[in-house]
């Protein structure tokens, strides 16, 4: 069975629902209730028509919910007359819900879950394991973001730069259970970008792709981390490039920057070098001066330093490191490096440890560690 | 969405500001301090930010392996141990000052008469797994 066409239909069958009617919370149960049935049942006996058995099976789950609480007269009276097959739903209707379950009142996390069932068309337990949280807790986070969302009209377009977030954190919380969340974060990017035309979705999209291209390479068998500078090239993913470069220059084209544009031009900068070598820092450099115009932020300036560090040698790096609040993450990490390229071991030594002590996951700690050791025991000290 | 430890110790944490041994509380001070508890993890669970809350007993052994085909060597338990856990509440939450505030809740459960222990917890961030999109230049 096809479970990404499967999954693709989720946000169309939820739009014809919202559409005939039912209300959002309830139209998502019915639609995950129609979803659970197709695995079940499509294997044995596909349907001809994907998304119209599951309109009528998400329609009939509706039904039931409804019928199975009487006391709810508005909703018995939406029974009696019950509507035609309703009209096909667009792209608009896809985009809505997309909106909605990025909407401003919901926190972040929230946000992520619900995107990820009603739009993604993940089950709970699914998404419960990605995040490595009971079952149970994500159904509560699930329809409490539902609740909160529910007064929500659906007809008003919201701001795409809330959704692209969203779809952000999605992409970077990686693969940590059956599900691969980086990958299921591009599927909905590419659905996005297909629903509508905006250069910051193209470079979301573009952003994903040239980094997921290098995922097999970010880390050894043993699963420790390996540095751009040392990853196999030749492993990149080619195909994954050359559609983000392409998605990325016809972004570019409209002359309408954004932060993932910019982002997604220094990735694609580093996609295009064929050794570490030949990387254009220059270029890099001025791609970060752009994103800290845009957005201020701090995660960029300290890119930028170590951008500046390979352009113009480590004391530049260093220089325009000292300009930012140590207290950032990877400060240390960084000045560590910077310190090694300019031929002071101990210090890098010594800031190689304490970046470790530092470090925000235990795959850096351990690189940050092995560069300390690496340090500590070479043959000259 | 980070996840954070709040750790209870039955030793090694800084004195409460209601220090009193909970042998000393009346009955109905101990079920209202265990309400208050089970209370806040189904409050966590409401929220969607709970993911385990544990107790552990008060006293273990210490092990440690001795060498090729010999059983393992055991001690203890020591009193002198100062630092004794005592259980804790996992949480997955937005920021760490939500982790914060929620541990901030958690020491406001009842002891002796009734009132706050302002007993001491420990937050600890989990080491989570490295995010996508960073790469590490060094």
């Amino acid at each position: 069975m096809d479970e990404a066409l499967l999954r693709s239909l989720t946000p169309q069958v939820l739009a014809i629902l919202v559409r005939r009617g039912a209300d959002f919370a309830a139209a998502e149960d019915a639609v995950q209730d129609a979803l659970v049935e197709a695995v079940r049942v499509w294997p044995a006996d596909p349907p001809r028509d994907p998304r119209g058995w599951l309109v009528t099976v998400a329609w009939r789950r509706f039904l039931d919910a409804v019928r199975a609480d009487a006391a709810r007269r508005r909703r018995e009276d939406l029974v009696d007359e019950e509507p035609g097959p309703g009209p096909t739903p667009s792209a608009d209707d896809t985009l809505r819900l997309y909106f909605l379950c990025a909407h401003p009142s919901l926190t972040p996390s929230s946000a992520v879950a619900l995107t990820l069932r009603a739009v993604g068309g993940l089950t709970t337990r699914q998404i419960a394991q990605a995040y490595l949280v009971p079952e149970a807790t994500m159904a509560q986070r699930i329809s409490r973001a539902k609740r909160t969302v529910s007064g929500v009209r659906l007809d008003r377009p919201g701001d795409v730069a809330t959704v692209l977030r969203v779809l952000y954190l999605v992409f970077n919380e990686g693969y940590s259970g059956d599900v691969d969340l980086a990958a299921e974060a591009i599927r909905l990017t590419r659905q996005l970008a297909a629903a509508i035309d905006h250069p910051e979705v193209s470079g979301l999209l573009a952003l994903m792709l040239l980094h997921h291209a290098r995922r097999a390479t970010r880390t050894a068998p043993d699963g420790s981390l390996v540095p751009l500078a040392e990853q196999d090239r030749g492993r990149w993913d080619t195909a994954s490039i050359a559609e983000g470069v392409r998605i990325l220059q016809a972004a570019l084209a409209c002359d309408r920057l954004g932060e993932f544009q910019a982002q997604a031009a220094v990735a694609a900068l580093h996609a295009d070098a064929p050794t570490a070598e030949e990387t254009d820092w220059v270029q890099i450099v001025e791609w970060y001066d752009e994103l800290t115009r845009l957005t201020d932020s701090p995660v960029a300036r300290l890119n930028r330093a170590v951008a500046v560090g390979e352009a113009d040698g480590p004391r530049a790096g260093l220089a325009a490191l000292a300009a930012l609040d140590d207290s950032l993450p990877r400060h240390t990490a960084v000045a560590a490096y910077l310190h090694e390229r300019d031929g002071d071991l101990t210090t890098a030594a010594r800031l190689y440890t304490e970046a470790a002590r530092k470090a925000p996951n235990l795959a850096e700690r351990d690189h940050l560690t092995r560069q300390a050791a690496r340090l500590n025991t070479r043959a000259d000290r | 969405m980070a996840k954070y430890l709040l750790l209870k110790h039955y030793r090694g944490a800084p004195e409460p500001v209601n220090n009193v041994p909970m042998d000393q509380w009346t009955p109905q001070e101990i079920s209202a301090h265990i309400q208050y508890m089970n209370d806040f993890a189904a409050g966590l669970e409401k929220t969607g930010e709970f993911v385990d809350g544990q107790a552990l007993a008060p006293e273990g052994q210490w092990v440690r392996y001795d060498g090729e085909g010999r059983p393992p060597v055991t001690d203890g338990p020591f009193a002198e141990t100062k630092d004794l856990i005592a259980g804790w509440m996992i949480i997955d939450v937005d920021s760490h000052e939500r982790a914060v505030e929620l541990a901030g809740e958690l020491s406001a459960a009842p002891g002796a008469g009734g009132k706050p222990i302002h007993e001491w917890l420990e937050v600890r961030p989990f080491l989570a797994a490295p995010p996508t999109v960073t790469e590490c230049p060094h």
